[in-house]
C-alpha cells in the first residue's frame, strides 16, 4: 500500500473520529439518552448486588464457615461467566413462557438490571472477601481489647478495608457497564427503551455507522477509565 | 503452656513479668486480658471470679507491636471511647489529656500510620489510658525504642499505674528494676519467683532467677 492508499484508508476513521467528537460536544440527544440509560442500569445493577454481596463477603471473611475455600473458589470461577450464557439462562426464566414470565420484565431495563446484578455478584464477593481478609488480624484483637462488641469489631474491619471494597464495586460496575451479552439478550436493544452503549455500538458498527459507534465507544471507555483513575488517585491520598 | 500460675497484683503498683523468650509472658498477659481462654483455674478481681468476656470490660492490653487503625491520631485514641459510648463532648477533652500524658500534644490531626514507631507506641498507650480500665497489661512496652521514647513511655506507665493494676512483661531488667514494685520470673510456663522488686534483684532465691538476672540463663 503506498502513502496515497494509506491516507485513503485512514480517511473514514479520521472522519469518523471527528464526527464522533462533534456528536459528543454538541450534546446529541441520541448519544446522551443511550449513555444515561447505560449508567442507570449498570449503577442500579451494581448497587442492588452490593445489598447481598457485601454481607456475604463479610460472612465469608470474618466468620468460621465450613467449606469456605470451596465457596470462595466457586465465586472466583463465576467471575468469568460468559455474559451470553447468563443472558440465555435468565431469558429462559423471564420470557413469557418462563416461570417468571408473569412479571413481564423481558425487554425492559429492569431485566438488564437483574441480569447485571447477578453478573457482578461474584466480582464483588471475591474482591471484597479478599480485601477483608487482608486486614491485619491484630486489628480485631485491638478492637476487642478496647471494648468493641463483635459487630463493632466487624465494622472496624470493614472500615479498614473500605478502599478494597470500593475498588471491588468499581470493578463490578465496569464489568456491568461494558458487557454486551446480558443487555442484548434481556433488553433486545430497543431504541429509547433498552438500547445501552454496548448494544448500540454493536448495532451501529453492523450498520457501518462509524461516527456514532466511535462516539459511543469514546464515552464507554472514557467513563470506565475515569472511574479507575479517580479511585487510584483517591487511594493515594 | 502455663502451669501453676498463682499471681496476685494490686492497684497503684507495677508488676513486671520477666523471663526468657517462650516462657509464656505474652500468653499470660493475653489470658489476663480475656483474649485467650484458660483451661483451668480462675481469675478473681476483688475476690470475685471473672469470665474471659467480662475480663475484657475490666482490662485493656497494649501489644509489643503497636497496631494503628487507619485515620488520625485522634481517631485512634478516641476509638475506645466511641465504642464504649462515651458522650462526644467528653471525648475531645479525654483525648487531649491522654496525648499530653505521652508528650504528643497537638498530634491529633497527624496520620497515625505515618508516625515513628516510638510515637505509635505512645499513641497506643494514650489509647489504653483514655478508656480508664482497672487493669492495664503491657507487653514489652519499650522493645525496639530509642532511650528518649523509652523514657517518655516509662513516665506514662508510672502515671497510669497510680490508679490501676498495671502488669507488664519486659526483657529489660534495668527497666523492671526502675519501674516495678513487684517482679515475677516466669520460666517454662511456671512462676518460679515472685517478690518485691528490691529483694528480687538484690538476692534472688531461685538459681534460675539468679542466672537470668546475670544474663546467663538460656
Amino acid at each position: 500500500m503506498d502513502h496515497g492508499e494509506e491516507d485513503a484508508a485512514l480517511d473514514p476513521i479520521l472522519q469518523g473520529l471527528i464526527q464522533a467528537i462533534q456528536l459528543i460536544v454538541s450534546g446529541d440527544p441520541e448519544v446522551y439518552r443511550i449513555t444515561e440509560l447505560s449508567l442507570f442500569v449498570s449503577i442500579s445493577g451494581t448497587l442492588l448486588s452490593c445489598i447481598w454481596s457485601i454481607p456475604i463477603s463479610a460472612f465469608l471473611a470474618l466468620r468460621k464457615v465450613p467449606g469456605k475455600r470451596t465457596i470462595k473458589g466457586i465465586f472466583t470461577a463465576l467471575i468469568g461467566i460468559p455474559t451470553v450464557a447468563l443472558g440465555l439462562s435468565l431469558y429462559l426464566l423471564l420470557s413469557r413462557t418462563g416461570p417468571l414470565g408473569y412479571f413481564q420484565l423481558m425487554y425492559t431495563p429492569y431485566a438488564i438490571i437483574i441480569g447485571q446484578c447477578i453478573l457482578v455478584t461474584p466480582i464483588i464477593v471475591s474482591f471484597t472477601t479478599s480485601a477483608l481478609e487482608s486486614v491485619d488480624p491484630d486489628v480485631r484483637t485491638l478492637a476487642r481489647t478496647l471494648g468493641a462488641s463483635g459487630f463493632q469489631t466487624d465494622a472496624l474491619v470493614l472500615r479498614e478495608a473500605r478502599w478494597g471494597v470500593i475498588l471491588a464495586v468499581i470493578a463490578a460496575f465496569n464489568r456491568a457497564f461494558a458487557e454486551l451479552g446480558v443487555a442484548m439478550m434481556l433488553g433486545g436493544n430497543i431504541r429509547g427503551v433498552t438500547r445501552v452503549l454496548t448494544t448500540a455500538i454493536a448495532l451501529q458498527t453492523s450498520m457501518v455507522d462509524i461516527p456514532l459507534s466511535l462516539a459511543l465507544s469514546i464515552i464507554l471507555l472514557g467513563i470506565v477509565m475515569t472511574l479507575s483513575i479517580i479511585v487510584s488517585l483517591a487511594r493515594r491520598r | 503452656m502455663l502451669d501453676q500460675i498463682n499471681l496476685k497484683a494490686h492497684a497503684s503498683r507495677i508488676t513486671s513479668i520477666i523471663g526468657i523468650n517462650g516462657a509464656g509472658k505474652t500468653t499470660l498477659l493475653k489470658i489476663l486480658a480475656g483474649l485467650e481462654e484458660k483451661n483451668g483455674g480462675s481469675i478473681l478481681i476483688d475476690s470475685n471470679e471473672i469470665s474471659a468476656s467480662d475480663l475484657r470490660t475490666h482490662s485493656t492490653m497494649i501489644f509489643q507491636k503497636s497496631i494503628m487503625i487507619g485515620g488520625t491520631v485522634y481517631d485512634n485514641v478516641a476509638y475506645g471511647l466511641r465504642v464504649n459510648n462515651v458522650p462526644s463532648q467528653h471525648i475531645k477533652e479525654k483525648v487531649r489529656y491522654a496525648l499530653d500524658t505521652v508528650n504528643l500534644t497537638n498530634f491529633e490531626k497527624r496520620k497515625a500510620r505515618k508516625l515513628s514507631s516510638g510515637e505509635q507506641q505512645r499513641v497506643a498507650i494514650a489509647r489504653a489510658l483514655v478508656i480508664e480500665r482497672e487493669i492495664l497489661l503491657i507487653d514489652e512496652p519499650t522493645a525496639n525504642l530509642d532511650p528518649a521514647n523509652a523514657m517518655i513511655i516509662e513516665q506514662a506507665i508510672k502515671i497510669a499505674a497510680r490508679s490501676r493494676i498495671l502488669i507488664l512483661s519486659t526483657h529489660n531488667l534495668p527497666q523492671a528494676k526502675r519501674l516495678s514494685h513487684q517482679v515475677i520470673h516466669l520460666y517454662n510456663g511456671s512462676i518460679i519467683e515472685d517478690r518485691e522488686a528490691e529483694d528480687f534483684f538484690a538476692s534472688p532465691h531461685d538459681e534460675k532467677t539468679r542466672l537470668f538476672v546475670d544474663g546467663e540463663l538460656q
